[in-house]
Order: structure tokens, then C-alpha cells, then sequence
């Protein structure tokens, strides 16, 4: 019997579609600060930078980067605020 | 050398981020911002006072540049000046831009736009740098493809100072026919520079690193080199760059331009490099676990930049900001996100030094007495942080 794809919903969303390096790590960082913990986050970007940049920022700040998906060039960060 | 006498209160060595403007500057300025000489495309007579003004400033950049005066394009600055040059030349001439190199170790505004290409069908290859942050000019050679529309290499690495080997990469990019683009906002009237003669093709000029004010600079860009206007409108700059232009600060620029080569004349790299080199011995032998980034010998002469192990640069600046003295990190970008600077990862820094790197850049009213006065303070302000940052003992 074929499982249901399981469909994360953030909390929060932003479009960062059309900006590059810095602000699609400004803008998240701004987000996840208006957050609670263990909130999620969707950021979007079509930044080819983004990739590096948020895994570098995840990895630095301890948020935990649960999904990295891309479809058309558009990339989305699924980010799980920790602290 | 002898200690530099009193001590001054305030220090200010973040020149790269933003260089005052020369008062002689200032004053040549003050009449196109009070006398009404500011259109230089008005019919009346003082429009053409401030054309002939504005021409006169588009030779003393071209001196600077060491280039034909006809091909300066002004502009509001560096980063449009290298967005101009990326986008100008690769969007040029077909339905879709085409192959761009560059490096990783480039100015934000180069790999932005190099980015903005990608996203539009282009084709980018970002050359890596080795550990002093410098390109590989067989590695260029090995990157240019058929469709290859430009090459973007800055004349120097703004956030550790190292001088890229330019004069081989352009031998390389005029053999194969491709433009090659310097962004030389740090390099210009700090050491030698001849961008016909070496064989470049555009050149990206910022006005206040020159001690120009800011919001201005220039793209010059060798005859015959075809780019696409960026900046649509009345067709001023020749129609490459539209837009009244900003006629008090370009004739500023003008003129420090022209400062800038008359003090490279009377030796002020050389004395700005005898500073900055008795402020790197005295660093890295005066705080521990601090060394120098980037390439000790092939350096911009007002440059010096470190990595600092157990200690978060943020902190370092606001104490020496405390104690009077104004320095940056290198890159604004990281300052902002709170993650390391792309520069930094490409020379494969190690991630507990990232977090602690400065940049002290001087510049014409820099003295021996600021440098000794920083050695000074620099040392226990980083072995106060240290000891703060150390677990307290049970």
C-alpha cells in the first residue's frame, strides 16, 4: 500500500526569490528572531549561493536544516529554529 | 624605527570601508555644488563650463587608469562600475548571456552579478584561490571555453590584501582573444598600474578609495570592447551609462585622481607599506595565535589582515572601538548574516579562526604614532577576551 508523502508545513514562510548574498541570510536571520523554538521556517531563494550560505548559517547558529529541495532554480529551506 | 610620538585619542584604520575625503578635494568640489555649474549637457553657457569640467576629470581618471581617455564611463561606483563591466559585456550581442570566469575571493558585486548571470541561462566557473587568496593563472587558461564572453579578476583581494598576478592572467585572456576585467578599487594609485599596457580591458575605479567622495567612480573600458548600457535614459556617457551625471563629485574624483598618482610619485605606497609592515611584525609577534591572511610579499601596501583563534572579531572591534580605534572585519557581508566571510572559506580557513578576523587598512593621514598606539591597545584587549571566554575554573 503506497504511503502518503509527508508534507511539512512551516510556520513561517518568506520569499527571498530575486535577492542575493547577503539577504537571503538577513532576512532569515530576522525571521527566525520573531520565532519560538522548535518552530519552522521555509525561506526561498533563487540565489545560487543560497545553498552554501544556509548550510554555513545553520551550521554556525545550531539551527537545524531539515529539508533542502529545488525546483526551477527556486531552492527551499526548511529550518528548524533550536534555541 | 622610533615610537611615534603621543599617543593620538582617535585612530581610525578602516580606510577600505571608508576613506575621508582630501580636503583639497573638498574645495575644488565646493564651487559645482554652490555655483550653479551642474548640467554638463545644458545648452547655456554654464553647461558647458560644466562639460569642459567634466572632461577634464575624465582624463585624470584615464591617467590614473593608464588608459584612453574616451573609454571612462562615469558612475555611481564600484559596484556599479563591476556590475557594468559583468553584465555589460556578457549580456552583449545574443538571446542569452554567455560564459563568465572569476574567482571565488572577488568583491560581492562581481559574484553577484556573475550569479544574476547564472540565474538568467549563463554559465559561471568561480576559480578557487589558494591559501593567500590568490588565482591560479594556468587555472584561468584551463577555464576559457569558446563561448567564454569575459574574464572578472580584481586587481587585489580587498578582504586580505593579496595582488592578483594580473599582468599573467591578461597575457593569457588577450592571446585567447577574451576581455578580462580588473575591479582595481583597492589597487589604483597604490601600486604601479598601466591597464592598456598590461593588457586589460575594463577596469572598475572607486572614487573614495582614492580619498574622492563617495557615490561616484568609474568603468573604463578599452576602445573597441563592446558593452551593453546597463542604465537606460537621455544617453549621457556616451549612451553606456544614462543619468545627469554627478557633476560635483566626478570632478572630485577627478581631482583626487590626479592627488592620488602626483603622492604615488613622491612615495607615499612606501610609506604606507613601511607602516603596515611594522604593524603586522608587531601583531603577530605581540598576540598570540594570530597570523596574517593573505600573501605577506605581494600585498596592497595599506593592508593588513589576521585571523585571531579563541576570540570573536565583533568583540575585538567594539573594544578597540572603546579605546578609540576604528577597524573593520574585511567583509561587511559577514558582519551582517553573522556567518564567515566567502573570502575565508575559499582560502580554507579553519572554522575556530573565522569568527576572528580583522582588517586594519591605513591611509594619508595614518601615522607612526596611530600604528604604535593600536600595538598598544590590540594585545590586552585580545588576551582580556581570551580569559573571558575560557570556562571558569571549578
Amino acid at each position: 500500500m503506497a504511503t502518503e508523502p509527508k508534507v511539512i508545513i512551516p510556520d513561517r514562510e518568506i520569499d527571498c526569490i530575486g535577492l542575493f548574498c547577503p539577504m537571503p541570510i538577513v532576512k532569515s536571520r530576522e525571521a527566525i528572531q520573531a520565532m519560538r523554538s522548535g518552530e519552522l521556517l521555509a525561506m526561498l531563494s533563487d540565489d545560487p549561493a543560497s545553498d552554501a550560505d544556509m548550510r554555513s548559517w545553520c551550521q554556525i547558529t545550531g539551527n537545524d536544516l531539515v529539508e533542502v529541495s529545488r525546483a526551477d532554480g527556486v531552492y527551499r529551506f526548511l529550518v528548524r529554529k533550536t534555541r | 624605527m622610533e615610537r611615534g610620538g603621543a599617543a593620538p585619542d582617535r585612530v581610525y584604520l578602516d580606510y577600505a570601508g571608508f576613506s575621508p575625503v582630501d580636503p583639497r578635494v573638498l574645495a575644488v568640489m565646493r564651487p559645482f555644488l554652490e555655483a550653479g555649474i551642474g548640467n554638463p549637457s545644458a545648452p547655456h553657457s554654464l553647461g558647458s563650463e560644466a562639460r569642459e569640467s567634466l572632461e577634464a576629470a575624465r582624463s585624470k581618471v584615464a591617467r590614473l587608469v593608464g588608459g584612453a581617455t574616451p573609454g571612462v564611463i562615469f558612475t555611481s561606483g564600484a559596484t556599479e562600475a563591476n556590475n557594468l563591466a559583468i553584465r555589460g559585456v556578457a549580456l552583449r550581442g545574443g538571446d542569452r548571456p554567455r560564459h563568465v570566469v572569476t574567482s571565488a575571493a572577488e568583491h560581492i558585486s562581481v559574484l553577484n552579478a556573475c550569479r544574476d548571470l547564472e540565474k538568467g541561462g549563463g554559465a559561471v566557473s568561480v576559480l578557487p584561490v589558494d591559501a593567500e587568496g590568490r588565482v591560479d593563472p594556468e587555472a584561468v587558461r584551463r577555464a576559457l571555453r569558446p563561448d567564454t564572453a569575459l574574464v572578472s579578476i580584481g586587481s587585489a583581494c580587498a578582504e586580505v590584501g593579496t595582488l592578483q598576478p594580473l599582468a599573467d592572467i591578461a597575457r593569457i585572456t588577450r592571446a585567447a582573444g577574451v576581455p578580462l576585467h580588473a575591479d582595481a578599487v583597492g589597487a589604483l594609485g597604490r601600486v604601479p598600474f598601466a591597464a592598456e599596457g598590461a593588457g586589460l580591458d575594463l577596469v572598475t575605479v572607486s572614487s573614495n578609495d582614492l580619498y574622492g567622495p563617495p557615490g561616484a567612480g568609474a568603468l573604463w573600458v578599452r576602445p573597441g570592447v563592446k558593452i551593453l548600457p546597463q542604465m537606460l535614459g537621455g544617453g549621457q556617457e556616451g549612451g553606456y551609462r544614462s543619468g545627469t551625471e554627478n557633476l560635483p563629485a566626478l570632478v572630485g574624483l577627478g581631482v583626487a585622481a590626479e592627488l592620488m598618482r602626483a603622492e604615488a610619485g613622491h612615495g607615499e605606497p612606501a610609506r604606507l607599506a613601511t607602516l603596515r609592515d611594522r604593524f603586522v611584525d608587531a601583531v603577530t609577534v605581540s598576540v598570540p595565535d594570530c597570523r596574517l591572511t593573505g600573501s605577506r610579499a605581494d600585498r596592497l601596501p595599506h593592508h593588513a589582515s589576521f585571523v585571531l583563534r579563541g576570540v570573536k572579531a565583533d568583540s575585538v572591534l567594539l573594544d578597540l572601538d572603546l579605546c578609540g580605534v576604528a577597524a573593520s572585519s574585511g567583509s561587511a557581508c559577514a558582519q551582517r548574516t553573522g556567518t564567515p566571510s566567502h573570502v575565508l572559506r575559499a582560502i580554507g580557513c579553519a572554522p575556530e579562526e573565522m569568527e576572528g578576523s580583522l582588517c586594519f587598512t591605513l591611509g594619508r593621514w595614518s601615522t607612526l604614532a596611530e600604528v604604535d598606539a593600536v600595538l598598544d591597545r590590540l594585545p590586552p584587549i585580545v588576551t582580556r577576551l581570551r580569559a573571558l571566554a575560557l570556562p571558569a575554573p571549578r
